[in-house]
C-alpha cells in the first residue's frame, strides 16, 4: 500500500481552527451574495438594479481591502485534526499566489460587475433578457418585458461565481477545489443563457457551456478519486509526499489521476483539445458576461492549475509535462491559427483568448517562482484588457443590437476615434505590442520559459512567438478595419447605421480603467511585477 | 563604458517631438496651424540635437557619451539607459534633419488626398505621427540597453503602420499589412533571442546595458543562434534579399515624406543593428556567419539593380536602388575593416540624404504631371528646368558621383572589402556600372526627348480651375509650374549636406571613426574584447 494510511472520519465532531482574517475575503463575498438573494426578495422592483450593483460593488471592494489585510495572515488555515493519524489537515492555503489571485479577480469582478449594470437607459441591465426563463419570442417574455421585469438576479449569481473564483486558487485540497469549480462555473452557466438579443444563440451556449462543463467537472473528480486511491489523501500536500515516495507500480492509478485532474482545469482555462465550447460560449453569452469570464474564469482556473502544477503533483512532474507542453503547443497554435478565419468579433476575441491561455502555459511549464510570478502579472494584465475590450464590443450597436461582425466595424475609426483608438490600442496589446502592458506579460512568460524551463522551454518559446506573429495579424486586421475601411453600406440611411451607443458612467469608467491599466503596466510594470514575483511562494 | 552626461539631452531630444505630437493631434486650430506647430517642434529638436552634437567629445575613452541611467523594470534587467557613440551621433541627426524636410515635403500631400474624408483631423494625425516617428528614431538609435532598444524597434512599427496604411495610395492597406507582418516577424524572433541574451549574460537588475552583455563567452552554437535571431530582424529592416519584398510595396504606397523616412532613416536601424548587436555582441558568430552575409550582400547589390533597372514606376525604382545600396552598407560591415565599417556608417548617412532626395523630388514630378510611371515622362527638363536641374543632382548623387557625398562612401565600402573580401569587392563594384545605367536611363526617359503631349496628367489637371483647363493644350506649358517657394525651401538643405558631405566628409567621419574602432574591436580580436569585458566587471 501506499506510505501514507488512509485517514479515516474523525470518531467525533472537532471544530476546524480557522484564522477568520485570512479567509475573510472569502466570507465577505460570499456573505454579500447571500444578502443579495434577499435583496431580490424584499426590495422593491424600481429600486432594485441600484440596491443590487451597488451592494456588489462595494462588497467586492470590501473584499479586496480584505485580501490586503489576509496578507499578513498568510498560512495554511481551515484545519481538522485527523482522527487515525492526528495529523492537522487543512483545506484552505492563504498564500501569495492566492491571495494575488483573489486580489485581481476581486478588481476584475468590480469592473465585470460595472459592465454588466450597464441600463443605457432601461430599465434592467441592458445585456441581460427581463425573463430568463421564457421561451424566445413567446408572448411571455412579451409580457415580462412590457411589465418592465428585469434581471437584477445577475448580482447575486455573479458575486456567486466570484466566490467560487477567488475559492478555487485557495483551496489545498482536490474536494475543496471541486466545489470552487462547480460553485463558480454553475452560475455561469445561467447567466450565459441570459443574453437580451439573440437569445437561441444564447441558450444555446448555456447548454453546451453546461454539457461540456459537466463532463470536465467529472473528469476532475473521478482524477481526484484516482489521486485518493493513489495517496490516500485529498490534500495536495500528502499527494505530493505520496509521489516521492509511493512506489512505481502504483503509477497505473497515478497518471491518469492527474490526466484527469488536470483536464478538468484545462477546460477552465480553454486549452486544446479542451476549447470547443469556448468560440460558442463566448459568442453566445451576453457581451459583459463573457469579458467577466474570459477575464475571472482565466484567473482563477489559472491559479489552481498553478497550485495543481507547483504543490500537488510537483514531485510526479515527469509523468504529465510532457503532455502538457503538447496541450501549450496545440492551444498556441490553434488558438492563433483559427483566430485567423473569424468574421465575429466575439468569436475573434474568444480564439485570441484560447492562444493567450497557451502563452500562459508555457509560463506554468517554467516550473520556477519567476513562472509563477509571470503567471499572475499575466493573467492579471489579460483580465483588464479584455473586460476592457468586451467591454467596448457591447458597445457598438447596429439597430440596437450588437454588431458584432467584423464587417460592421469597418470605418468606425473615422466616427468614433476615442472608441476605436482605444479598441486599437487594446487589440495591439493582445498583440504584444511594446509600451502595452501584453507585451510585458508576453515578455515576462517568456523569459521564464526560457530560463528555467530548459530546451522544452525554448522550443515553447519559439512557437509562441511565431503564434503571436500570426495574431498580429488577426489584431492588425481589426484595426484596418476601423481605421482603413468604409462604413458598410453608407447609404446614408440613420437608424440602419452601425453606432456607438453613449453608456453611462459604469461602463465608461470599465473601459476607462481597463485601457488605462493596459496602458500603465506597458509603461511602468515595475510595481505589479514585483508584486508579483514576491506572491509567487505557496505554502504547503 | 558610458558618459554620463549633466543635461539629459537624448531625453530632451526624444520628449520635444512626442510632446509635439501631441500638442498637434490635440490642439485646436486650422490645419494650417498644426502643420506649422509639426514644424515648429521638429525644428526645435533639431536644435536641441545640435546643441548637444556640440558637447560630444570626439576622442573620449568612453564607448558611449552623453549617457542618461535609470532603473525601469529591474525584474527583468532593464534599464531606461542611452547614450550615443558617433555612430549613433550622425544618425540621429540625420534623422533631425531629415524630418523637418519631410514634414516641408508632406505639408500639401495628406490634405489633397483626403480632404472629403475628415479635413483637418486627417492632417493633424498625420503630422502628429510623423512625429512619434521622430521620437521613436532618437530613441532606438540612443538606446544603450538591449530591451529598450527593442521595445522602440518594436513600437516604432505602429506609427509607420498607420502612416502608410491611412495616408498612402491605392494598395497601401496591403503593403501596410505586409510591411507590419515581416518587421514583425523578424522583431518577435529576435525577442527569443534578446530573452536568451540576458540569460547568458551576467543578469541582475541591469543586466541588458550592452556594457554587461559585451564580450560575453557563450557557448559557440548558442551564440551562433543569438546572432541568426538578431540578424534575420535586422536583415528584413534593412531589407536584404531575400528579405526584401515589403519595401518596394511600403515605399510605393505610401506618401513621399513617409517613403523617405522609411528608407532613409528607419531601414537604417537594421544596419546599425547589425555594427551595434551583431558585431559588438557576437563576434565570434560574426565570423562564422561571414561567408553567407557577404554573398547575400552581394546578391543584394546586384540583383536591387539589376530589379531597378526593369522598373517602370519611379518610386518602385528608386527603392529598388536602396536593395542595391542597403547591400553595399552591409558589405561594409561585414568586411572586418575599419575603413569598412567607417564607410558603411558614412554610407548610411549620405544614402538617407540622397534617397530622401530622390524620392522628394520625385514626388514634385509626380504632383505635376499625376503620373509615377517613366514612360509618361519625357522632355521634362525643358518644362520645369529648375526641378530638372536638382533631379539631376538627385540621380548623380545615387549613383556616386565624385563631389557629392555618395562616393565617399562607395568608395571607402569597396575600399575596406578588398582587403579581406576581393571577389565580393569586385564584384560589388560592378554595382556602381549598374547604379550609372539605372539612373541615368530614368533621367533620360523622363527629362530628355519630346514633352509628351497633354503635359498636365489627369489627376492634376483635376486640381486646375475651369479656366485654365479650357487653355488649349500648347498653352498648359505655362500653367506647369517650376519649383515653388516650399520645395526650394526643401531641397536646399538637402542638396547643400550631399554638398557639403562630398567635398568635406570628414565632418561625419571625425565623430565615425572612433565609435567604429570600438565596435570593431570586438570581432576583430575577441580575446581583447573578453578581457575588456573582464576589467569592466571588477
Amino acid at each position: 500500500m501506499t506510505s501514507v494510511a488512509p485517514q479515516g472520519l474523525p470518531a467525533v465532531f472537532q471544530q476546524s481552527t480557522i484564522d477568520y482574517l485570512a479567509i475573510l475575503p472569502l466570507l465577505i463575498v460570499f456573505g454579500v451574495a447571500i444578502v443579495g438573494v434577499l435583496v431580490e426578495a424584499f426590495v422593491p422592483r424600481d429600486r432594485r438594479h441600484m440596491v443590487q450593483a451597488g451592494l456588489a460593488v462595494v462588497g467586492l471592494l470590501a473584499a479586496f481591502v480584505a485580501v490586503i489585510v489576509a496578507a499578513k495572515h498568510q498560512g495554511l488555515t481551515m484545519g481538522i485534526t485527523d482522527g487515525a493519524s492526528d495529523r492537522r489537515l487543512f483545506a484552505l492555503a492563504i498564500d501569495g499566489p492566492a491571495l494575488f489571485m483573489q486580489g485581481t479577480i476581486l478588481l476584475l469582478g468590480v469592473l465585470g460587475v460595472l459592465t454588466m449594470a450597464e441600463r443605457l437607459g432601461g430599465v434592467g441591465p441592458d445585456a441581460f433578457t427581463p425573463s430568463g426563463a421564457s421561451t424566445p419570442g413567446s408572448p411571455f417574455e412579451t409580457n415580462a418585458s412590457r411589465a418592465g421585469a428585469l434581471t437584477s438576479e445577475v448580482f447575486p449569481l455573479t458575486m456567486f461565481a466570484i466566490f467560487g473564483m477567488i475559492l478555487f486558487p485557495t483551496t489545498n485540497d482536490l474536494i475543496g477545489m471541486f466545489v470552487a469549480l462547480e460553485v463558480l462555473s454553475l452560475p455561469l452557466y445561467i447567466l450565459s443563457g441570459l443574453a437580451r438579443r439573440r437569445r437561441l444563440l444564447s441558450q444555446e451556449a448555456s447548454l453546451k457551456y453546461f454539457l461540456l462543463g459537466a463532463f470536465s467537472s467529472a473528469f476532475f473528480l473521478f482524477g481526484s478519486a484516482l489521486l485518493y486511491g493513489y495517496s490516500g489523501s485529498f490534500v495536495l500536500g500528502d499527494i505530493s509526499k505520496a509521489i516521492s515516495t509511493g512506489p512505481i507500480e502504483m503509477n497505473g492509478l497515478l497518471v491518469p489521476g492527474a490526466f484527469l485532474v488536470f483536464v478538468g482545469l484545462l477546460f477552465k482555462v480553454a486549452a486544446v483539445p479542451f476549447h470547443a465550447w469556448t468560440p460558442d460560449v463566448y459568442q453566445g453569452a451576453p457581451t459583459p458576461v463573457t469579458g467577466f469570464m474570459a477575464a475571472c474564469t482565466k484567473a482563477a482556473a489559472f491559479g489552481a492549475i498553478l497550485r495543481l502544477a507547483y504543490v500537488g503533483l510537483d514531485t510526479g512532474r515527469w509523468e504529465w509535462t510532457n503532455a502538457l507542453v503538447v496541450i501549450a503547443l496545440l492551444t498556441m497554435v490553434v488558438g492563433s491559427v483559427l483566430s485567423v478565419t473569424q468574421t465575429d468579433m466575439k468569436r475573434l476575441l474568444a480564439y485570441s483568448s484560447i492562444a493567450h491561455a497557451g502563452f500562459v502555459l508555457v509560463g506554468v511549464l517554467a516550473f520556477d517562482s519567476k513562472g509563477v510570478g509571470a503567471v499572475l502579472f499575466y493573467v492579471a494584465t489579460y483580465g483588464f484588457a479584455i473586460i476592457a475590450a468586451f467591454a467596448i464590443i457591447s458597445l457598438v450597436r447596429q439597430n440596437g443590437g450588437e454588431a458584432t461582425h467584423l464587417s460592421q466595424w469597418a470605418g468606425l475609426g473615422k466616427r468614433y476615434p476615442l472608441v476605436a483608438g482605444a479598441f486599437a490600442f487594446l487589440m495591439l496589446a493582445f498583440a504584444g505590442i511594446p509600451a502595452t502592458s501584453g507585451f510585458m506579460a508576453k515578455f515576462a512568460v517568456f523569459s521564464a520559459a526560457v530560463g528555467t524551463g530548459g530546451a522544452t522551454g525554448t522550443v515553447l518559446v519559439v512557437v509562441g512567438v511565431l503564434c503571436s506573429a500570426i495574431t498580429v495579424f488577426v489584431y492588425a486586421r481589426v484595426i484596418v478595419l476601423m481605421y482603413f475601411g468604409d462604413p458598410p453600406g453608407d447609404t446614408g440611411d440613420a437608424a440602419n447605421a452601425v453606432e456607438v451607443v453613449v453608456p453611462s458612467v459604469t461602463t465608461t469608467f470599465s473601459i476607462a480603467i481597463g485601457t488605462v491599466i493596459t496602458l500603465a503596466l506597458g509603461v511602468v510594470p515595475s510595481a505589479l511585477l514585483d508584486l508579483a514575483d514576491r506572491a509567487s511562494q505557496f505554502v504547503r | 563604458m558610458t558618459e554620463m552626461s549633466s543635461v539629459p539631452w537624448l531625453t530632451i531630444m526624444g520628449l520635444i517631438p512626442l510632446v509635439g505630437s501631441l500638442v498637434v493631434a490635440f490642439a485646436p486650430g486650422s490645419a494650417l496651424m498644426a502643420k506649422r506647430l509639426a514644424l515648429g517642434f521638429s525644428l526645435a529638436t533639431l536644435v536641441v540635437g545640435i546643441v548637444a552634437a556640440l558637447q560630444f567629445q570626439i576622442n573620449s575613452p568612453k564607448q558611449f557619451q552623453l549617457g542618461e541611467q535609470a532603473s525601469w523594470i529591474p525584474q527583468f534587467g532593464v534599464s531606461y539607459s542611452l547614450g550615443v557613440d558617433g555612430i549613433a551621433l550622425v544618425l540621429i541627426l540625420m534623422s533631425l534633419v531629415l524630418t523637418p524636410i519631410c514634414l516641408i515635403a508632406a505639408w500639401n500631400d495628406v490634405e489633397e488626398e483626403t480632404a472629403e474624408a475628415g479635413g483637418a483631423r486627417n492632417v493633424k494625425t498625420y503630422f502628429a505621427l510623423l512625429l512619434v516617428l521622430e521620437t521613436f528614431m532618437v530613441g532606438v538609435f540612443a538606446a544603450t540597453d538591449v530591451f529598450l532598444f527593442y521595445a522602440f524597434f518594436e513600437a516604432m512599427l505602429i506609427p509607420i503602420y498607420f502612416l502608410i496604411g491611412r495616408f498612402g495610395g491605392a494598395r497601401r492597406q496591403y503593403a501596410a499589412m505586409k510591411f507590419l507582418l515581416f518587421s514583425l516577424a523578424g522583431g518577435l524572433v529576435m525577442l527569443v533571442a534578446v530573452i536568451a541574451l540576458y540569460l547568458q549574460g551576467p543578469g541582475g537588475s541591469d543586466g541588458f546595458l550592452i556594457e554587461r552583455l559585451t564580450g560575453l563567452s557563450m557557448d559557440p552554437t548558442t551564440e551562433r543562434l543569438l546572432f541568426v535571431g538578431f540578424f534575420v530582424a535586422f536583415a528584413i529592416k534593412a531589407p536584404m534579399v531575400p528579405f526584401h519584398t515589403w519595401l518596394p510595396d511600403a515605399a510605393t504606397e505610401s506618401t513621399p515624406a513617409t517613403a523617405t523616412l522609411l528608407v532613409g532613416v528607419l531601414d537604417k536601424v537594421g544596419t546599425f543593428g547589425m555594427i551595434r548587436f551583431c558585431l559588438q555582441l557576437f563576434p565570434e558568430a560574426s565570423h562564422w556567419a561571414t561567408p553567407v552575409v557577404v554573398v547575400l550582400a552581394v546578391v543584394s547589390v546586384i540583383y536591387g539593380a539589376l530589379l531597378a533597372i526593369g522598373q517602370t514606376d519611379m518610386m518602385r525604382l528608386i527603392s529598388y536602388t536602396s536593395v542595391s545600396h542597403f547591400g553595399f552598407i552591409v558589405l561594409g560591415i561585414f568586411a572586418f575593416t575599419n575603413v569598412g565599417s567607417a564607410g558603411s556608417t558614412l554610407y548610411m548617412v549620405n544614402h538617407g540624404f540622397s534617397t530622401a532626395a530622390l524620392f522628394l523630388f520625385a514626388a514634385m514630378l509626380v504632383h505635376r504631371r499625376g503620373s509615377k510611371r517613366i514612360p509618361d515622362y519625357g522632355g521634362w527638363q525643358s518644362v520645369t528646368p529648375a526641378l530638372g536641374g536638382i533631379f539631376l543632382i538627385a540621380a548623380m548623387s545615387a549613383l556616386a558621383l565624385p563631389g557629392l557625398s555618395t562616393f565617399v562612401s562607395e568608395f571607402l565600402v569597396l575600399v575596406g572589402t578588398f582587403p579581406t573580401r576581393p571577389a565580393a569587392a569586385v564584384i560589388a563594384t560592378s554595382g556602381i556600372i549598374l547604379a550609372a545605367l539605372y539612373m541615368l536611363l530614368m533621367y533620360k526617359k523622363i527629362m530628355t526627348g519630346p514633352p509628351p503631349g497633354d503635359l498636365i496628367g489627369e489627376r492634376a489637371l483635376a486640381r486646375l480651375t475651369a479656366e485654365e483647363q479650357a487653355q488649349p493644350e500648347h498653352a498648359r506649358r505655362s500653367l506647369v509650374r517650376d519649383l515653388s517657394t516650399r520645395e526650394k525651401l526643401l531641397a536646399t538643405p538637402l542638396i547643400a549636406v550631399i554638398l557639403v558631405l562630398g567635398f568635406y566628409p570628414n565632418l561625419a567621419l571625425n565623430p565615425i571613426n572612433p565609435a567604429v574602432d570600438k565596435s570593431l574591436s570586438h570581432v576583430l580580436t575577441p580575446a581583447a574584447g573578453n578581457a575588456a569585458a573582464e576589467g569592466s566587471s571588477k
